[in-house]
């Protein structure tokens, strides 16, 4: 049990930073500090455990997802929903969720962690369930290289001691059941009509295709048709129509089901899948914010297979087109990236900004999509782009950092939910 | 306005299966485009482990790879060993980045000691550490001006004493932490650690490769301009932006 004035402390600490409008993390780091035990000891009080949601894309709605789910069935969900997916944003979060004596009022704790701080996280706590989306590349400049970031995966596995739930399309996140684990497996796939419309890091990079005998997936994707989709629960097919936007996402919603029937098996299927449709998209996760009269997107992009997916799961037509590139810290330094993007479907872009708003314009430029206008500073080019297309629904492509401005700035002209 | 007989010209790309990471591609699009533009048809060949090696080729390009790729492509590199280096020897344009410009040297030594040898193009030796050098990078040409670009590499890389570096660092680490040289050059060989992509952002050096190509086979070059203002700006940008 943690001692009370940590939590006492901390919560202070977390109200002054609030009231700063400071980051979640600085009061995590108090607590760290002053009780580097804060977050095992918090989170070992939990009746049915901690679950780790990992991979290179798609933790944040996973994570929504699997929440959503199990708080259908009735349990008290602890999830770390501010996307400050770091040991200490836990601990900030635990902070916010728990009375000074220390008792958080939940029944099971659901984070998604990136794959470093996944690895750092269990070695503080073994996770009682953990699920694997993915290994893409990603911010390389931070985790070195790919196969680095699958043996991290691995680590994660091998501490969990219930249940493992693994992509079976993803060869590097399904060798993980070659390791010698105590937890039991679980897969998730997509039916072969789908299956080309989600390659792997090493398909988006010309390498042969898997052709090795796939494991068995207690639930497959077998059809999509946004919103609709067609999701094999053992075998049997079920049509579901999603809230959630993006072809990825709804992938990893048959994730989230695995996991959820793994944590709760005997719960009633009709009612995880009502749920599950219930679920809205995340924080800039294809979230639709009405402005002047016009639905306007926000999607992020981190890394190459993600924005290839969100090109592909959005189509442009119809719509006018921003992208927003930042590299600051969180974004990645490394403007590499953008040049495993093809961004030949789209027919123009009406505005490119962010500090790199000149590599973008460059990459653009070499796949011959017109650029209108290039401003590299987010406000400005935000207010051109909203009156330059007055009448037509837009969508913005950005990365982490740019979203962050992003959204505070249609905060100043139209109702954007708050994230705290 | 007559229409010229089209002239095609082939670029090699190196084990594109294995050694793609970070972007190189991005050169690749650069090389292709910029010769279009110019009226030169393109044929692109990829090679990878196991395939046959066209008998001619215009320009040669080769990325980087994880620790995995480079042992994937090892063997197969040494076998078609004799190809690139008569290349390299005829003047042909050639860009390695990261894995396979450490592979163009005489070895590259893994933590455990184990030398992986090379094809031997550059008088260069390199050896893997713990530390990992990443960060954006300016450095020095005195035939391309500033070159900018992005490093992330844990093999440092020391070029024998007469050898030619490609260019001196300004900021950042380049081959190694202590000689502040950037990479290597042997006639038309470019050897070199930035990567960001290197070409979009480098169209001198673009130029040079498509030049040289071109001039090597068809005796003229059409220097037809492109638009690189927004390259420039890039460039700008980048230059200035943190480690």
């Amino acid at each position: 049990m943690p001692q009370p004035f940590v939590i006492i402390f901390g919560k202070a600490v977390r109200s002054v930073a609030r009231l700063r409008g400071g980051g979640s993390a600085l009061p995590g780091l108090f607590v760290e500090r002053i009780s580097p035990t804060f977050v095992a000891d918090t989170l070992s009080q939990l009746p049915k455990g901690v679950v780790v949601i990992t991979g290179t894309n798609g933790k944040t709605t996973t994570t929504k997802m699997v929440t959503s789910l199990l708080e259908s069935q009735g349990l008290r969900v602890f999830t770390n929903r501010t996307g400050s997916n770091f040991v200490r944003g836990v601990a900030a979060a635990l902070l916010g969720e728990m009375n000074t004596k220390g008792k958080l009022a939940a029944d099971i704790a659901i984070l998604e962690l990136d794959e470093a701080h996944a690895v750092k996280f269990t070695d503080v706590i073994a996770p009682t369930h953990s699920l694997f989306l993915n290994v893409m590349r990603d911010q390389l400049d931070r985790f070195g290289e790919i196969d680095a970031t699958a043996r991290l995966l691995e680590k994660v596995a091998l501490t969990t001691t219930e249940n493992v739930v693994l992509n079976r399309e993803d060869n590097r996140v399904r060798n993980i059941a070659e390791k010698d684990l105590s937890a039991k497996v679980h897969y998730f796939g997509l039916g072969k009509d789908v299956r080309a419309h989600f390659p792997n890091d090493d398909e988006l990079h010309h390498a042969p295709k898997d052709t090795g005998a796939l494991p068995d997936a207690e639930v497959v994707l077998s059809s999509l048709a946004q919103p609709h989709a067609t999701l094999l629960v053992d075998g049997k097919k079920h049509d579901v129509t999603l809230k959630v936007a993006g072809a990825y996402n709804i992938y990893n919603a048959a994730g989230a089901l695995t996991l959820v029937r793994a944590i709760l098996p005997d719960a009633p299927l009709d009612k995880l899948l009502t749920a599950l449709e219930g679920v809205t998209p995340a924080f800039g996760r294809g979230e639709s914010i009405m402005v002047a009269g016009q639905p306007l997107e926000l999607v992020l992009v981190k890394n190459p297979s993600g924005f290839r997916l969100g090109l592909s799961s959005f189509p442009p037509e119809g719509y006018a087109t921003m992208i927003a590139i930042n590299d600051n810290y969180a974004d990645g330094r490394d403007m590499s990236w953008l040049w495993d993007v093809n961004f030949t479907s789209l027919p123009k872009v009406d505005e490119v900004s962010g500090i790199r708003a000149y590599d973008m314009a460059l990459r653009l430029q070499y796949d011959e999509v017109p650029v209108s206008n290039i401003e590299p500073e987010l406000p400005r080019a935000l207010r051109h782009f909203i009156q330059q297309a007055p009448n037509s629904p837009k969508r913005i492509y950005c990365t982490y950092t740019a979203m962050i401005t992003l959204r505070k700035e249609l905060a100043k002209i139209t109702d954007v939910e708050e994230v705290s | 306005m007559s229409t010229p007989i089209a002239q095609p010209v082939r670029i090699l790309q190196l084990y594109p299966n294995d050694m793609n990471i970070y972007g190189d591609n991005g050169n690749l699009q650069v090389l292709k485009k910029r010769l279009e533009w110019r009226g030169y048809d393109v044929e692109v060949v990829s090679y990878n482990v196991g395939d046959s090696l066209p008998m001619q080729v215009d320009i040669v390009l080769g990325g980087g790879g994880q620790d995995s790729g480079q042992a994937v492509i090892h063997a197969d590199l040494l076998k078609i060993k004799d190809s690139i280096i008569g290349w390299a020897e005829d003047g042909v344009p050639m860009l390695a980045v990261c894995g396979l410009y450490q592979l163009f040297g005489h070895f590259f030594q893994t933590s455990e000691g184990a030398r992986m040898e090379g094809v031997g193009i550059f008088e260069a030796e390199t050896y893997a550490t713990p530390e990992r050098l990443i960060g954006n990078v300016v450095a020095r040409n005195s035939q391309f001006g500033d070159i900018i670009g992005y490093e992330n590499h844990s093999g440092q890389t020391y070029l024998k004493k007469g050898a030619s570096a490609f260019a001196r660092v300004i900021k950042g680490a380049g081959n190694n932490v202590k000689d502040g040289q950037e990479g290597a050059r042997f006639k038309s060989t470019i050897g070199t650690y930035l990567h960001g992509s290197l070409l979009p952002k480098n169209p001198a050096i673009a130029d040079f490769l498509i030049e040289t190509a071109v001039t090597r086979k068809y005796g003229s070059f059409n220097e037809k301009l492109v638009d690189d203002q927004v390259a420039q700006q890039a460039r700008r940008i980048a230059r200035n932006r943190p480690r």
